[in-house]
């Protein structure tokens, strides 16, 4: 006997729960045609797996594709997709709905970024901040020369910056700082952060290139250790406690 | 002048206006509060040598500290290069006329001349 009508009638028995709704209120806002922000309202079906990310995505699918909204690769890993949910810096990707607690969700851009339409903004002043700190080893030889060694490091050396080395540059540290938001000359949590993984790197030589880089009046003096910027991380990076390291070493504490 | 050698003056002076106001203080507690601030108790301080010394150290560091922390904020507030030279060489021009002035003061008190 085929089992196809037996699965038929299973199905046909199964309590479906009606799916749970949110409002998603996204801020809409194009600089080129808008003269001011406004708030758009969807509602959105969610599952306890359904992240912002899917929401937005939904509301883009089923209700206006026009939203502007930057995304890669769903999992933490590109930054992409970094925005301001609930009023806090959040990637949308690694943000549950059912984990924020509200029937009302809104999602804004980064603070502290130039926006270029709705959720999606500029990150030309982060890369210029990060590219400027020099984020690679600086050392004469290279593993590639022939007859060279491997540069070998112990798990201490490595322990020392490999927290750092997780940043994603997914700019929810800049966008939580509130030195960015006044200071449109400060280097930033991002880059400084960066600075320090490579100054505590022992392969690295290029330290007082560093050092004398960020040691100017938008450097890291500028930084008031709110601690915002490590509160906001989704890699578990701790900015605020790599620019007092940092600080360590201009201030003579390190060497 | 790098920023780092700025800001460690920025911390040494608040760290020594620190200790210095802290004698200060107790100099004043070693008489009534208020006795010690009657005319003639003032000028004695003033024109006993140490004390004014004392108190010239505390107007440079205050002020090295004070108007640099002024600098900083200025800066954090707008940026620009025209406006930051205004800033900083404006607070360097104010903390240097502040200093003149008290140290005026200080010097004509304890030499007799009011």
């Amino acid at each position: 006997m085929s089992t196809t009508p037996k699965i038929a009638a299973e199905q046909a028995t199964t309590i479906v729960s009606p799916a749970k709704t949110i409002t998603l209120r996204i801020q809409r806002y194009n600089p080129n045609t808008d003269q001011k922000k406004r708030w758009i309202d969807f509602q959105i079906p969610y599952e306890k797996w359904t992240t912002v990310l899917d929401a937005i995505l939904d509301a883009k699918e089923h209700f206006d594709h026009s939203i502007g909204v930057r995304y890669s690769c769903r999992q933490a890993s590109c930054g992409s997709c970094g925005m301001i949910i609930n009023g806090r810096p959040r990637l949308a990707c690694f943000t549950k709905i059912t984990e924020l607690g509200t029937n009302i969700i809104t999602v804004e851009p980064m603070y502290n970024f130039p926006i270029i339409r709705d959720l999606v903004v500029s990150f030309e002043r982060l890369f210029n901040n990060h590219k400027k700190i020099k984020p690679f080893l600086i050392r004469e030889d290279s593993e590639i020369t022939q007859r060279t060694k491997e540069l070998l490091q112990t798990p201490e050396e490595v322990e020392r910056y490999i927290q750092f080395a997780n940043c994603i540059k997914c700019g929810l540290c800049n966008s939580a700082c509130p030195t960015m938001a006044t200071d449109s000359s400060f280097m930033g949590p991002q880059a400084l952060t960066q600075a320090y993984r490579y100054v505590s790197d022992n392969r690295d030589k290029g330290k007082d290139d560093r050092l004398k880089i960020i040691d100017q009046s938008h450097g890291i003096w500028r930084c008031h250790f709110a601690g915002s910027c490590s509160q906001v991380c989704p890699k578990g990076v701790d900015p605020a406690m790599a620019i007092q390291l940092l600080r360590g070493y201009l201030l003579g504490f390190r060497s | 002048m790098r920023e780092s050698i700025i800001m460690k003056t920025h911390y040494g002076t608040a760290l020594a206006a620190v200790a210095l106001v802290a004698v200060h203080v107790l100099f004043r507690l070693t008489q009534g509060f208020s006795e010690s601030l009657q005319y003639e108790s003032v000028i004695a301080n003033y024109q006993f040598l140490p004390y004014a010394g004392m108190l010239e150290i505390i107007l440079i560091l205050l002020s090295i500290h004070g108007f640099n922390g002024l600098r900083v904020i200025l800066l954090e507030l707008k940026q620009g290069r025209a406006y930051e030279k205004v800033v900083s060489y404006g607070c360097i021009a104010a903390m240097l006329a502040v200093i003149a002035y008290g140290s005026r003061t200080i010097f004509m008190t304890s030499m007799g001349m009011v």
